[in-house]
């Protein structure tokens, strides 16, 4: 069936289904999202984004329905999982040990050791870690002083961009962000969007989840709707608008009084 | 220390301002607090007491003092980093030393094989008390302190029990004399506490363990989804607590030729104040091992002091208890002062 459309993609599902009890999240969505693009993932309240970023991230597994990753099947049963598959996925609440400063929250789980005995002694090379992860701070242009200071002591947009940080150096196909600017003012989620999008630029397929309408249309290639469990329409950037996928969104026609880009923090 | 950043970097702004002068450094070391205060202590009594108090004697009556509860004091610091608690370290000390004394009696004999075998005893008794409260934080959910109050009970009455209430002696002659031992002017009871705590210093700060005993006290959440074993690794944790309890009640039996049942009831709450006072956050996730080592010394000093100074040894505990609080309220300080820098940082 649509096996052929799925390997081209880098992280699909094909009619999955979720229930809660007698509640139906997700109704056989399907979803595609391509290396090298930006795919951002709306809807409103309700409207399934939650569960569908736990089926994406290997949370949660759907009971009906298929995930592929990069065309072949993928069934996640440990959180794990989806790393090792190269998804990352970087939550709502960031995931950050606040205590830990930006270096080791970026190799948390996965700290490089040393060489010989004392690796097997399980002593960290620290040196390493931070050489790798100030690298990576520059590359994406998130600013933090990463040698001192825990993470407690900085500001969201830096809390941001260790989490994005994080989640890129370790994807090797798929990076999700669950509300990436959220909790941001005007200046710092500019500066996650310009990181998002040299993401993307590295070839890695990019899943952004937002209720913010001008984020979207500013960075994204395409645009997956759901509503009421359902994928109800896709865009490329180029043919969609604010009125389009507001309608979309709502299944009603645009009224331009409404304004749609609310930013809730929680859902 | 200030490495220059790799080029690339070179061109962002700073986004802390220099940290100021040699002496900001040092005063806001998070162990500044607490040296300071033991500084003081001991400058004090020397000054009241006379040079009695930095004799040789002296200094060594306090560090055998020290070392047993110092022993527990770093359990409970890797528990109380874990955003954890616990309560049972004195019992648990009583339960193994009171099996290891049992069993050592039982094989009889005075020398090195039924010491060692006491040991042993003494340690996987502790051990396994301790992964008990593992398990049930980890694998239960319950909370920490309920269960190692309840541990703190069962355990101190399974000694009673077994002793029927009255204290046991007749260590081998070997382990008496290691007890009351030393090398050179050392006693060996300080040096293995003085080991213990470099040990778990270093495994602390500078292995892979350690670094995810802070991430799990800090954010358990963020622990689980970097597929750090939580759960296996909290019950560690409260296993090497007990574990050290059980060295520890050995040392004791060693040092004091006695179970002494009655008297450690108050041992997990003096091992928690050295913890509290060395920085260690009751939120979890903050805490170092010198930090405890040095709040462990505080009570110490105090209660030597003021007995030397001819004042009753009862006094250490009301100091002890306004220290503690002293300590906490400016640490406090501190943090707030921090987070302020910070906040005008980020907004910046």
């Amino acid at each position: 069936m649509s096996a052929t459309q799925a390997a081209e993609t880098a992280l699909s599902t094909r009619g999955v289904r979720v229930s809660y009890g007698h509640v139906q999240a997700l109704r056989g969505v399907d979803f595609d999202c391509r290396p090298g693009e930006v795919t951002a993932l709306i809807g409103d309240n309700g409207a399934g984004k939650s569960t569908l970023v736990k089926v994406l991230s290997g949370a949660l597994a759907p009971d009906a329905g298929e995930v592929f990753v990069a065309g072949r099947p993928f069934h996640a049963t440990a959180p794990t999982d989806a790393q090792a598959a190269g998804i990352e996925t970087v939550w709502q609440d960031l995931a950050l040990a606040p205590d830990l400063g930006p270096v080791e929250n970026m190799f948390l789980g996965r700290e490089v050791r040393r060489r010989g005995v004392l690796g097997a002694l399980g002593f960290l090379d620290n040196k390493a870690m931070a050489a790798v992860a100030l690298d990576e701070f520059a590359q994406l242009g998130v600013r933090v002083d990463a040698r001192r200071g825990s993470v407690s002591e900085m500001s969201g947009g830096q809390r941001q961009g260790v989490a994005v940080a994080r989640a890129v150096s370790w994807a090797r196909n798929v990076v999700i962000l669950d509300e990436p600017t959220a909790a941001l003012g005007v200046v710092q989620t500019k500066g996650v969007l310009d990181m998002v999008r040299r993401v993307a630029d590295r070839g890695l397929a990019v899943v952004l989840i937002t209720h913010n309408m001008s984020d979207v249309l500013s960075v994204s290639d395409r645009i997956e709707v759901l509503r009421l469990g359902e994928r109800v329409a896709s865009y490329a950037r180029a043919d969609a608008s604010l009125e389009t996928l507001v309608a979309a969104m709502t299944g009603g026609t645009a009224t331009p009084a409404t304004t749609p880009d609310r930013n809730e923090g929680a859902e | 220390m200030t490495r220059t950043a790799p080029s690339s970097t070179t061109d962002l702004p700073p986004l802390t301002a220099p940290r100021g002068t040699p002496m900001d450094r040092v005063t806001r070391h998070p162990l500044f607090v607490v040296s300071s205060a033991l500084i003081g202590l001991v400058v004090m009594f020397t000054i009241v007491n006379g040079w009695t108090f930095l004799s040789t004697p002296n200094i060594r009556n306090m560090a055998l003092a020290g070392s047993i509860m110092l022993i527990l004091a770093v359990g409970v610091t890797y528990v109380i980093i874990t955003a954890g608690f616990d309560l049972s370290v004195g019992s648990v000390l009583v339960f193994s030393g009171v099996v290891s004394m049992i069993v050592m009696r039982g094989l009889g004999g005075e020398g090195w094989g039924t010491a060692l075998v006491g040991l042993l005893v003494a340690v996987v008794c502790g051990c396994v008390l301790g992964y008990v409260n593992g398990f049930l934080v980890a694998y239960a959910d319950l909370n920490p302190i309920i269960v190692t109050l309840g541990m703190f009970g069962a355990a101190l009455g399974l000694a009673q029990v077994a002793t029927g209430g009255q204290d046991l002696s007749g260590i081998p002659t070997v382990m008496a004399q290691f007890g009351l031992g030393r090398l050179v002017e050392v006693p060996w009871v300080v040096i293995i506490a003085a080991a213990v705590a470099v040990v778990a210093g270093v495994a602390l700060h500078y292995t892979a363990f350690g670094r995810h005993t802070f991430a799990i006290g800090s954010n358990k959440e963020a622990a689980v989804r970097a597929g750090i074993p939580v759960r296996r690794h909290l019950a560690s944790i409260y296993a090497i607590s007990g574990l050290l309890a059980g060295l520890a009640g050995w040392l004791s039996l060693s040092v004091y030729g006695t179970t002494n049942i009655a008297g450690h009831s108050l041992d997990a709450l003096n091992a928690a104040t050295a913890a509290i006072l060395g920085g260690a956050s009751l939120f979890g996730g903050v805490g170092t091992i010198a930090g405890t080592v040095i709040g462990n010394a505080i009570p110490i000093v105090l209660a030597n002091g003021l007995v030397i100074a001819g004042l009753q040894s009862f006094w250490q505990q009301v100091v002890t208890g306004v220290v503690l609080v002293v300590a906490l309220y400016l640490d406090r300080l501190r943090r707030l002062r921090s987070s302020r820098r910070s906040g005008k940082n980020s907004a910046a």
